[in-house]
Parts: C-alpha cells; sequence; structure tokens
C-alpha cells in the first residue's frame, strides 16, 4: 500500500507539472468557455420574453449553438486527455532505465501500476470538475438562472459519467504503453483507435446493416425490415464506447429524451403514448433508461484495466 | 565453511527464454562481506542472474536463496535487503538528484526527516555534494553512476547487486567508482556482487569471482585459486584477462 501512495503522489505532481497537461488543460478550458458563453448568449436571446421553459439550465450543455454543444465537444475530445496522460506510463520508465530500479524497490510490482492509474484518475477527475464548475459558473452569468436540485443531480452524473468514459481511455493507453516498447508506437496506436472509434465504427455501423439487411429503396420500406437494419445499425454502432458515452450523456442531460433509441425504432403507438405524456423525463428514471450504458462503460474501463494489470504483471522487467 | 556466513545460494539456477537457455543450470554461494564478481561476455546471462535473485524473474528450475529466503516468495523481504543498481540505471530527468533519492527513500517507507540526512550524507560520499539541486537530465555518465549508489547507501540494504557498474565511465570515474565499491564492502559491511566483463577492474577489488560463458558458470574461486588451476603459476605474474581466455576458448 506506502509503495502505491508513494507513486501515485509522484504521478499526480509529474501530471500537473507536465507541459501536456497544462496545454490540454488550456485548450479544453478555452474552448469549453468560448462554447459556454456562445451557447448561454443564445440561449438569453431566444428566452426572452418567453416563459421560462423547465431545466433550462441542462441546455447549456446540451444545445449545439454555432459549432458543437459541450457534451459532444467532451465526448470527441475527452479521450484525448486519457490517451495523454497515459500512452506513455510504462514504457517511459522502461526506456529511462527506472522501470527495474523502481521493480527493486521494495513494494508489490502492482502498486506501479495501481499508483500510475490512480494518478490518472484523479488527474481526470480534478480537470473535469473544474471544467463543469467553470462552466456552470459562466452559466450562471449569461443566463441567470440558477440550477435547481435535479438539474446539479444531472451535472453531477453526467460528471460521473464523463470521468469513467476518459478513465476507459487512460486504460487503453496504459495498456499500449506495456505492450509498445516503443513511446511513438503507443501514441500512435492510442490515437489510431481513437479515431476509429470516433468515425469508423458509424460507417462499419451502416456497412453491416446494409450487408445483413440490405434494405431495397425501389420496393419501398418493409417496416419489419426497416427495424431489423436499424437493430443492426445500433448493435454494431455502440460497440464504440464513444457512441456508448455520448447515448448515455444525452439522455441523462437532456430530459426530454426518454429513450436511448432512434425515432425509427420506436414504435407507432409508442410515439403517441410518448407524445400524450409530453413533459420531462424525471432523473430517475432518465437514469434507468441509460443504466446499462453506464454499467457497460463501467466494465469496459474495469476489463481494460485488468488486462493492464494482468499484462504488467507477467511482463519482464528487463530495461532495453 | 560455516554455513551461517553464506548469504546468497544459488543451486541448480536455469532460465530458459523460448528456445535459449539464458542461464544454464548454475550454482554457487556467496559469503557475507565478500565482493564476489561475476565475469563474462555479453548476453552470458548476468543480468538474468541477478534478476532472479531479486525476484523480479522466475527461475525456469532451481532455486536461490538471499538471506535464506526464496524471493519469489517473500520478494518484498528479499527486496528489503538487497539493493540493485541496474546497468545504466535510470533517473527520472525532470527531478533533481536529490528529489530522486528522496523518491526511493519513501518508497523504502523512510520518513522524510529521516532521508534528508542520509540523502546528504549519501551525496557527500559520493562526491555530488554540489550537484544535488541540478535536474538528473543534466549529470554525465560518471554521476548517474554515483547518484545510483547514493540511492544504495540510503537505503542501507545488506547486499547489493551491481551490474555493470563501470561500464561506459572514463578512467577517473572508474577509479571513483571502484573505490566507492570498495568503500561499501569496507565501511558498511555490505555483501557485493558484481558483474562486469571488464576484467582488469574486477581484479582490483573482487575476493572470488565466478566466470559465466553462455549460461554456464564454468568456473568459480578466488583468482589465484583460478590461476593456479589454470595457467598452472604460483606468482603474480598472470592478469585476470589471460585465464579468463582460457576459460572462453574452452567453452
Amino acid at each position: 500500500m506506502r509503495g502505491m501512495w508513494v507513486i501515485y503522489r509522484k504521478e499526480l505532481a509529474d501530471h500537473f507539472s507536465s507541459n501536456r497537461f497544462v496545454i490540454l488543460f488550456a485548450l479544453i478550458t478555452m474552448v469549453s468557455l468560448i462554447t459556454t458563453f456562445m451557447v448561454g448568449t443564445s440561449l438569453k436571446k431566444e428566452l426572452e420574453g418567453i416563459a421560462r421553459p423547465s431545466l433550462v439550465f441542462m441546455m447549456l450543455f446540451t444545445s449545439t449553438g454555432d459549432l458543437f454543444s459541450l457534451a459532444q465537444f467532451i465526448a470527441f475530445f475527452g479521450p484525448l486527455i486519457g490517451l495523454v496522460l497515459g500512452f506513455d506510463a510504462i514504457n517511459r520508465e522502461r526506456i529511462n532505465g527506472t522501470l527495474s530500479k523502481l521493480a527493486a524497490q521494495p513494494i508489490y510490482r502492482d502498486a506501479i501500476i495501481n499508483g500510475k492509474f490512480m494518478a490518472g484518475v484523479v488527474t481526470i477527475k480534478i480537470m473535469l470538475l473544474s471544467i463543469v464548475l467553470l462552466i456552470s459558473g459562466l452559466g450562471l452569468f449569461t443566463l441567470g438562472v440558477t440550477p435547481g436540485p435535479e438539474e446539479v443531480g444531472r451535472v453531477l452524473i453526467y460528471l460521473v459519467i464523463s470521468i469513467f468514459y476518459i478513465s476507459f481511455w487512460l486504460g487503453v493507453a496504459i495498456l499500449f504503453s506495456i505492450f509498445f516498447r516503443n513511446i511513438a508506437t503507443s501514441a500512435l496506436a492510442a490515437i489510431a483507435l481513437w479515431i476509429f472509434f470516433s468515425f469508423f465504427v458509424t460507417f462499419g455501423a451502416s456497412l453491416a446493416a446494409n450487408a445483413l439487411v440490405p434494405i431495397d429503396q425501389n420496393q419501398g420500406a418493409d417496416a419489419e425490415r426497416l427495424f431489423a437494419h436499424a437493430q443492426v445499425q445500433k448493435a454494431v454502432s455502440l460497440l464504440s464506447p464513444m457512441k456508448l458515452y455520448s447515448d448515455a450523456t444525452s439522455t441523462i442531460l437532456d430530459p426530454m429524451r426518454k429513450t436511448t433509441r432512434s425515432l425509427i425504432l420506436i414504435g407507432p403507438m409508442e410515439r403517441v403514448s410518448m407524445d400524450r405524456f409530453n413533459r420531462p423525463l424525471p432523473l430517475g428514471q432518465s437514469i434507468l433508461v441509460v443504466f446499462p450504458y453506464i454499467v457497460f462503460l463501467i466494465l469496459i474501463t474495469l476489463i481494460c484495466f485488468a488486462i493492464s494489470y494482468l499484462a504488467f504483471m507477467r511482463q519482464e522487467i528487463r530495461s532495453g | 565453511m560455516d554455513t551461517s556466513k553464506i548469504v546468497v545460494e544459488a543451486t541448480g539456477l536455469t532460465k530458459v527464454y523460448g528456445s535459449k537457455t539464458a542461464v544454464d543450470n548454475i550454482s554457487f554461494a556467496v559469503d557475507r562481506g565478500e565482493i564476489f564478481g561475476f565475469l563474462g561476455p555479453n548476453g552470458a546471462g548476468k543480468t538474468t542472474t541477478v534478476l532472479m535473485m531479486l525476484g523480479l524473474t522466475e527461475p525456469s528450475a532451481g532455486r536461490v536463496e538471499v538471506m535464506g529466503l526464496d524471493p519469489r516468495f517473500a520478494s518484498i523481504k528479499v527486496k528489503q535487503m538487497v539493493g540493485y543498481l541496474p546497468e545504466n540505471v535510470g533517473f527520472y530527468g525532470d527531478l533533481t538528484g536529490r528529489q530522486n533519492l528522496l523518491y526511493v527513500a519513501r518508497l523504502n517507507g523512510l520518513t522524510d526527516k529521516v532521508s534528508h540526512d542520509r540523502i546528504d550524507q549519501a551525496l557527500d560520499a559520493v562526491g555530488l555534494k554540489d550537484e544535488g539541486d541540478k535536474r538528473a537530465a543534466a549529470y554525465s555518465r560518471g554521476m548517474r553512476q554515483r547518484l545510483g549508489i547514493a540511492e544504495l547507501l540510503i537505503r542501507e540494504p545488506d547486499i547489493v547487486f551491481l551490474d555493470e557498474p563501470t561500464l561506459g565511465l572514463d578512467p577517473d570515474g572508474i577509479n571513483r567508482m571502484i573505490s566507492l565499491i570498495q568503500s561499501l564492502s569496507l565501511e558498511r559491511n555490505m555483501t557485493v556482487l558484481l558483474s562486469s566483463h571488464q576484467l582488469h577492474q574486477v581484479q582490483r577489488i573482487c575476493h572470488r569471482v565466478g566466470i559465466m560463458i553462455k549460461g554456464k558458470l564454468v568456473a568459480v574461486g578466488t583468482i589465484d585459486e583460478l590461476a593456479k588451476e589454470k595457467l598452472g603459476v604460483e606468482q603474480d605474474t598472470f592478469t585476470l584477462e589471460e585465464i579468463y581466455m582460457k576459460y572462453f576458448k574452452e567453452a
């Protein structure tokens, strides 16, 4: 235990004093603040003179403004935080010749990887918490609306999901830093995976759907087929943690969303019933809708860490 | 020989990597307070042997005991008693020499108050008193090796394993390193195991040597004993190099 805390403290100090952290943090803070400001002022203009809709504070995160919404920005850019914090965690020590020295100290070997992972997660927590607080503060200022307890609850849950999501990418990066001895290779591999999941899974999903359940445009849509097609597409795209995360958070952030399914997958009667009760979902119900997503996100994070752990424990410690 | 004097004992120690046998059935014992040298060409299995003694690599067969403990099962206890200076010892370049030492001291559970005193003494002992607050990235190779020795002094282990401690140093650096290693044995009563292929220096300080070639330990003994056996000379007209080359050609 002692070894893990010592390593954790050093890694945390390293993160906060490193240039890459400062650059990344500055970039994300800047984009978030600009987006919030733009979204906030346009929201304020739109809301002028009309009755304030409920849960207006959540719109800060979900409305897209000119470019993209904050939630979209974190979903796309968040992985980079995890990757940057972890891609050289183990292989830099190996190249520097500090890994064999570290392993020769009277500590358990898993203290090294646990300490590093923990320091990364805490860095992510601090980073996200401060960004969300900044956004909320600026939102208060530009919107002039105070969030109610439910909105605070939604933001907190969003924060927790985001921490797990970015920790998953930290886990991936640490895993690559164990498998690849070369720092540049592990960085490139991690970025490749990130790009793959952010762009290509969506293409892959529609490709898979077209291949498995082809839809003939001329014959007109058979409801049954369309349904199957959409289901395959969704199943494949859920392989991407990014899709998993954005589906989960958009439901949490937007109480008007009652399901993570796309419109086509909602039956006609279901749609009628949804329209009839056109009121925001309570927080508890929103959580219920995305609960499987959250569990799955936590699960892949843990699996990723478990693989890194096993790989590191079984690996030779030799330098060079 | 009194068995309680033995601090490191290997019996039939073997390590196989795939189809390559890195360490082939070696047995030896090292006595308390001794400076024992592993000699041999690169790739002879010296580092692998040291890693097995530390419990950082599992032996494929045979066993090794350090102070009567098996490093596989009592790795923390063994690592508390053993200091290890790897070949090309690394330091965190962003931290100063002093901060690097403090990190190791903390990993060893020393309180910061105790470690600050020990760090001062250790830096003094290795002649890095004025360089302690420079970033480790700015250290020369010789300074890094001496910082590595300072790390061992702070930890105060009973046994130290030094892997190629004089490799790549200039003559002055080698001399300083040699006398530091001698002082570990003489002044601090540590048992020293070092591996090297720089025979001239080994001859100056080692009490006993083991010659390792292609994973096999072909000879163990004092330098005089080996000379008598291989060269048949009684006088000190030989060099370790001659003995070594003889073994090397036979292997």
